[in-house]
């Protein structure tokens, strides 16, 4: 006996199924019923009939390749997917990668056969896919002249970049002639519209409505556009062979509006910027400028006649102050030294020393200093300080 | 001095670019600069203008013969 850990046994049921070359490449008919979506954008749900019943996963990618069915419960369906078990549940599922209503089976084979045939061909590759015009000049509208896409559009753009045109192609956007006139347009806007750019609209509406969007003739039609096509059909879940061939898909004919022109907004806020950058760059090279003449000036002022005479007059004067600080200097010598004489000749003065007291005693215009110069009875002269008397000699 | 022709705002803003690229970058004479500002100044003036001014023409395609014709279109 074999005891087996359950991840094995998942395992080998898994693999077991996987290799299974019926169960690989099947085919099932049943309702839908506990139809889902997750957050992550996959479709859950359970196929039944009398019989029995199998849970399906159908992932995002496989969700838009429904050429505009959306799945519902109570649906009649044939799907198309391999069979396997989601070993960490531990459940049965089908990977669903086709589904179509069965009422619509032909159209469906049709849709599924039309879509690889294009594919294969290479009209959805998107190395072809061109670019859109960043300011268009006129812009082609394909759409039906009545009804709220056209107003939409025209709203968007209106509002956003005014200096473009619209040219308007209008046309049926269902029936039977539908295709058709599309493609017939398409191809007018090209030929006869000046046109740099397309817009394929038209609004909401069941398979059966959006299905001329699904034919050859628009694909082929937009293939061979001159002007990039933007496609914007249905709504934002729905995805038509057109939107596939298209350059660009918008989910909404709003949503195409605002990607086929730029906001004026953007563009007057650009505007006043650079007018900013204009009026910086301009403040700047003034300022630099002045700076540089008022350096130069600067320069050529020190350098002037004015300047120079200017230099030799303070040198004049420089030299004139120092030449009489020396002068007064030696004034003042001289002049302490004569102070200095006359006081030294003041005291010599005989005048101060008669004042004194003593007496010049003259005889015959001789200072008589020794009495050896006298005899008895000679006249001699007193000198006195206020006068003179005379004298005779008593040895 | 330049003068500004008669251009699309797409050419107009372009060149709004260049010139404004041009003065920030560019080792140019005082009286180049001065030109190119004049330039930049009349672009920026021009561009406002045409945004102002601008109103959404709507034309139609109309069958005409065995061809089509562009005709104003009232919505």
């Amino acid at each position: 006996m074999q005891i087996y850990p359950v991840g094995s046994v998942t395992r080998y049921l898994k693999e077991l199924l996987d290799s299974d070359s019926i169960l690989r490449d099947l085919w099932v008919e049943g309702e839908i019923s506990n139809f889902s979506v997750s957050p992550a954008g996959h479709a859950y749900f359970t196929l039944k009939d009398t019989g029995g019943q199998l849970r399906c996963a159908l992932f995002r990618g496989r969700l838009s390749g429904l050429g505009g069915y959306r799945p519902a419960n109570g649906d009649s369906v044939i799907a198309h997917g391999r069979v396997s078990i989601y070993e960490t549940q531990g459940n049965l599922q089908l990977y669903v990668d086709l589904l179509r209503p069965q009422g619509l089976g032909e159209l469906y084979l049709q849709f599924e056969l039309l879509r690889s045939r294009l594919e294969q061909e290479g009209l959805f590759d998107p190395a072809r896919k061109r670019p859109l015009p960043r300011f268009p000049r006129r812009i082609g509208i394909v759409t039906s002249p009545t009804g709220a896409v056209l107003h939409d559009i025209v709203d968007v753009i209106g509002r956003r970049y005014p200096l473009a045109e619209l040219l308007v192609a209008p046309t049926m956007v269902q029936g039977d002639r539908a295709a058709a006139l599309v493609g017939q347009a398409i191809g007018a806007v090209n030929e006869y519209g000046e046109v740099d750019v397309i817009i394929l609209a038209r609004g909401g509406g069941s398979l059966e409505d959006l299905w001329p969007f699904n034919e050859e003739t628009v694909a082929r039609a937009i293939y061979a556009s001159r002007a990039p096509v933007i496609s914007a059909i249905g709504h934002e879940t729905d995805y038509t062979i057109a939107d596939f061939v298209a350059d660009v898909r918008a989910p909404t004919p709003s949503a195409a509006a605002e990607l086929v022109v730029p906001d004026q907004r953007e563009y007057r806020a650009a505007v006043a910027a650079m007018r900013e950058r204009l009026a910086m760059d301009f403040d700047r090279r003034i300022e630099a400028g002045r700076a540089l003449v008022d350096q130069l000036s600067w320069r050529m002022s020190r350098s002037s006649p004015q300047a120079l005479i200017a230099r030799r007059r303070q040198q004049a004067d420089e030299l004139g102050l120092k030449a009489r600080t020396l002068l007064s200097h030696r004034v003042e010598l001289l002049r302490a030294r004569l102070e200095a004489r006359s006081l030294q000749l003041r005291s010599l003065d005989p005048a101060a020393v008669l004042e004194r007291g003593y007496s010049i005693c003259t005889m015959s215009d001789r200072v008589v200093k020794s009495v050896e110069q006298v005899n008895d009875g000679d006249r001699v002269t007193v000198q006195v300080s206020d006068g003179k008397f005379y004298t005779n000699v008593a040895l | 001095m330049e003068e500004v022709e008669i251009i699309s705002f797409e050419d107009a803003f372009g060149r709004l670019e260049e010139t404004v690229a041009s003065l920030e970058q560019g080792d140019l004479s005082l009286e180049r600069a001065l030109v190119l500002f004049e330039v930049g100044t009349q672009l920026v003036h021009r561009c406002n203008m045409m945004l102002d001014a601008a109103e959404l023409r709507l034309k139609q395609l109309v069958p005409d013969g065995d061809g089509y014709v562009v005709e104003d279109l009232e919505v």
